[in-house]
């Protein structure tokens, strides 16, 4: 009877929490206007969507651009970083792990307006490059943290035989030690992607040409409605073509999310 | 994260390799390495920090030379609207706060039990925070907007409705709260299952043996043990709330009833093209926040 109860109270939940996402994909195919008739399925919204603007695929390419200079600036510098922090000493060492840390405490609405002038100093406002290395600079301490930890897991003496036969540090790193990371590496690269990827606010600032825009920009464009009457149908199929993405990466590489709390990336 | 602070962090092995000096090859390479980082530290984080306390004692247009003027900029901070964002973005992060907390705890709870089926329903509950909170907010806008609402019809079925989901204040408010309800719940809980795991199974046995009931397990051995995530996942939520955004500019427009800081702080910026002011406003939420988080760490170390 309480494994009845249980398994009523978690199925009607899961209900729940899927129900508007089934809705999307369900009013993202079906339709007045779909093909074979009215409230048939049909992929006419998909196709009024992708025709929106400068068309959805230069949206879904910025956003790529994007989401990959995030990720490999994010993971360059923080496996870097926390192997020099894990196993190097060197002046102002923990001094950068500070500040670096401290970016958490700043929440980062709050510097974005400097971060625009700044931008615009260094030639990078209205840029993907520029969108992507803010993005990055906000993924620095988890994956400090995430990699730091990583490092310093993987037993000295691994990378003390790679250097009695013969390897350079350097050398010691890229062919012993990355493969003891790897799993750090994914999960920050996957934070990272994720936090890209689904990015709003920062593009609404720093992007200001419309063929620069990225898919939640161009999205908002067109929820605002800029033609007059809003296209519901259309919008619905690029709320799914955004999240899509994001679904299907983590259900692939949950385990390394998971992974990503209970390494106490996130714990006190 | 103070755990970490307040541990050393693990000294180099001072026996490098033999051959190459044990020091300095090291050391330079410490630099090296943690160029990357320390550069894009520097120019995207330390640097516009203390370009926003600049800017914010100069009347800084969007476009044009800027001047100094002191703290002229400061007085956005008695400007009735700012004075109405601030108490809207009270309301909502208290809101928020205490449902969150409480449908994530239950759903905690819930997948904290070893049954057969808890991975898949733990996955289920988490999909939302893989949804995007912008493409999240367009969703739940179509979901309480569209003519054929299947929330409306939903209503009609039953004898109800139709509800106007944004119309009023108040709808608005709850509505948004339903969506960062549905969005964020799934992720507290999986911070919070962490905490409930680092629970050693002994103390339950202890209790147990001692005849504690389950409300007196929860009372006296869960709950102060979770202090600690608790608190992280109050400070992940007011932090995260205090600088909504995206749910409101989406869903509701900002319109003025709604308008949250972050949103006034954009306004002030790119609508009334006064980066000086929304600086100064910016300067005064850091210190806020700042402060916040300081008593929050004081909290969570008192309990390490």
């Amino acid at each position: 009877m309480r494994k009845a109860g249980y398994y009523s109270t978690t199925t009607v939940l899961a209900v729940l929490f899927l129900l508007p996402m089934i809705w999307t994909l369900y009013s993202s195919t079906h339709g007045p206007q779909a093909t074979n008739g009215a409230g048939g399925w049909g992929v006419d919204n998909y196709e009024r969507m992708s025709r929106y603007g400068e068309g959805i695929g230069l949206y879904v390419l910025n956003t790529t651009v994007a989401a990959l200079v995030t990720v490999l600036v994010t993971v360059v510098a923080t496996t870097l970083g926390g192997y020099a922090m894990a196993r190097l000493s060197f002046p102002g060492k923990n001094l950068l792990f500070l500040v670096t840390l401290a970016i958490l405490m700043v929440p980062y609405t709050t510097i974005l307006i400097p971060l625009y002038i700044v931008l615009g100093w260094l030639g990078l406002q209205n840029s993907l490059i520029g969108l992507g290395l803010v993005l990055a600079m906000f993924q620095l301490p988890f994956g400090l943290f995430m990699m730091r930890n990583s490092f310093e897991a993987l037993p000295v003496e691994l990378e003390e035989a790679a250097l009695i036969d013969g390897c350079t540090p350097g050398g010691a790193l890229r062919r012993v030690l990355l493969r003891g990371v790897a799993p750090g590496i994914v999960t920050v690269a996957l934070f990272s992607f994720l936090a890209s990827w689904n990015e709003f606010v920062a593009p609404l600032i720093f992007l200001t040409d419309g063929t620069k825009f990225t898919l939640p920009i161009a999205l908002y464009n067109l929820q605002s409605g800029n033609l007059g009457s809003i296209d519901y149908g259309a919008l619905q199929a690029g709320v799914v073509t955004a999240a899509l993405p994001c679904v299907l990466v983590f259900l692939l590489l949950q385990r390394y999310y998971v992974s990503g709390f209970s390494a106490g990336a996130l714990k006190g | 994260m103070v755990a970490t602070l307040s541990r050393p962090a693990r000294s180099v092995r001072a026996g490098a390799p033999a051959g190459r000096g044990p020091g300095r090859g090291r050391r330079r390479l410490g630099l090296l390495y943690s160029a990357p980082m320390a550069v894009i530290v520097l120019l995207l984080f330390v640097l516009p920090l203390v370009l926003m306390f600049w800017m914010s004692f100069n009347h800084w247009p969007l476009l044009g030379a800027s001047a100094p003027n002191g703290v002229e900029n400061y007085s956005a901070l008695s400007d009735p609207l700012f004075l109405r964002a601030i108490w809207f973005t009270l309301k909502y992060t208290l809101v928020t706060t205490v449902v969150l907390s409480l449908v994530a705890f239950g759903l905690a709870l819930l997948m904290q039990e070893a049954r057969r089926g808890v991975g898949f329903f733990r996955t289920i509950y988490f999909l939302p925070a893989a949804v995007g909170l912008g493409s999240a907010s367009l969703l739940f806008y179509g979901l309480y907007n569209t003519g054929d609402s299947p929330l409306n019809t939903l209503l009609a079925d039953v004898g109800l409705g139709p509800v106007d989901w944004l119309g009023t204040n108040g709808s608005a408010l709850s509505s948004t709260i339903g969506m960062i309800t549905w969005r964020f719940a799934g992720f507290y809980m999986l911070i919070l299952l962490t905490g409930l795991q680092s629970i050693e199974p002994v103390l339950y046995e202890a209790a147990r043996t001692d005849g504690a009931g389950r409300w007196q397990i929860m009372r006296y051995v869960t709950l102060p043990l979770l202090r600690p995530t608790l608190a992280l996942m109050t400070v992940l939520s007011v932090t995260g709330s205090l600088l909504a955004f995206d749910q409101f500019f989406i869903i509701t427009g900002g319109r003025h009833d709604t308008t949250t800081v972050a949103i006034d702080i954009y306004r002030e910026a790119f609508l009334n093209q006064d980066l000086g002011r929304a600086c100064a406003i910016s300067v005064a939420v850091l210190a806020v926040l700042i402060l916040l988080n300081a008593v929050q760490m004081r909290l969570i170390r008192r309990e390490d």
